[in-house]
């Protein structure tokens, strides 16, 4: 068992309306950034866990987020790894 | 007509819920959410509030609350489950409803009063109602906008499962009478088997004259008649 590092970032599907990232775009236009076409808000969840491996830490935090951290409806995630085993993956 | 009403930390209209069963007759009963047992009831009923301060998602976290197996049993076994505002996002966390309610396209808490059609009055909920009665009750949250895929809503369109609509003073479903940005209006809808229903609106908060409406009242009346005539059989 080691102790990992997960990053999670849960964001609205593409094609959902999404009134808060629609809000910050005009708030960033407002302030003369006109070239913005599109911004979206999500979720960014750091998660500290122990794992027998990466694959492991990778394979519990994808059960979290089908299960609570992110609604199947309206959101995807990712999952990456942010150290001890510099294996990257989504 | 027994009634467990569910307390979750954060919920804030289980007391309106509680003297609202009173009123028409009922026996309310509350629940907490650590609980596991149901005990012998006629009714579920998940209040409105902001259970887990709508952290992650609104009803999220809710929903995977130890009482919330005994209401999936509940509901399991055909029993009525009513979810009201927060109740009703519980239950589309929790996958007894289909679809999501996200943020308000105004970006605003809305609270204030919208006027209902009835699109389904031959289910337990909403068998008092006229078909062609107005209702007008308040609404009060940030997350109402009901969503779902183009399937799920054919589905709730044409299985007759969409319970009410945001209208206007015309009885038209426009977009100025959606408070929130909903997919077709929608207010309220019920599962395939019709026992469990899901509404943004506030019936609990219109059952009396000093609310300003009293549109709520058949709503629960519908509930308590359902349960005595099952009981007479």
């Amino acid at each position: 068992m080691s102790r990992l590092r997960l990053e999670i970032r849960v964001v609205p599907r593409p094609g959902l309306l999404d009134p808060e990232g629609k809000a910050i775009q005009s708030g960033l236009q407002s302030l003369n950034y006109s070239d913005i076409h599109d911004v979206r808000v999500g979720k960014l969840l750091l998660i500290e866990l122990d794992a027998d491996s990466p694959q492991d830490a990778i394979a519990h935090a994808t059960s979290m987020c089908q299960r609570l951290l992110a609604n199947p409806v309206t959101e995807d995630f990712q999952i990456r790894l942010l150290e001890n085993s510099g294996d990257d993956s989504e | 007509m027994k009634v467990a009403i569910i307390t979750f930390p954060g919920s804030n209209c289980d007391y309106d819920l509680y003297k609202c069963v009173q009123l028409v007759g009922g026996a309310p009963e509350f629940r907490w959410h650590r609980d596991s047992l149901l005990g012998k009831v006629d009714v579920v009923m998940l209040p409105g509030g902001f259970s887990y301060g709508d952290y992650l998602r609104a009803g999220a976290i809710a929903s995977m609350s130890p009482i919330m197996d005994a209401v999936k049993t509940f509901a399991d076994h055909g029993g009525p489950v009513l979810g009201i505002c927060n109740g009703f996002q519980m239950l589309c966390e929790a996958n007894l409803l289909p679809g999501a309610l996200l943020r308000n396209n105004s970006l605003l808490f809305s609270s204030k009063e919208v006027i209902l059609s009835v699109e389904n009055n031959s289910t337990v909920f909403t068998e008092l109602y006229k078909p062609e009665r107005k209702l007008r009750m308040p609404i009060a949250h940030a997350e109402g906008n009901y969503y779902a895929d183009e399937e799920t809503l054919e589905h709730l369109e044409g299985e007759g499962r969409v319970m009410f609509r945001y209208i206007d003073s015309q009885g038209k479903p426009t977009n100025g009478s959606n408070p929130n940005g909903s997919a077709n209006n929608i207010a309220g809808i019920i599962n395939t088997r019709g026992n469990v229903m899901g509404m943004m609106p506030h019936p609990e908060r219109a059952v009396e004259n000093i609310l300003g409406s009293v549109d709520g009242l058949d709503l629960f009346k519908s509930l308590l008649n359902h349960i005595s005539a099952s009981k007479k059989v």
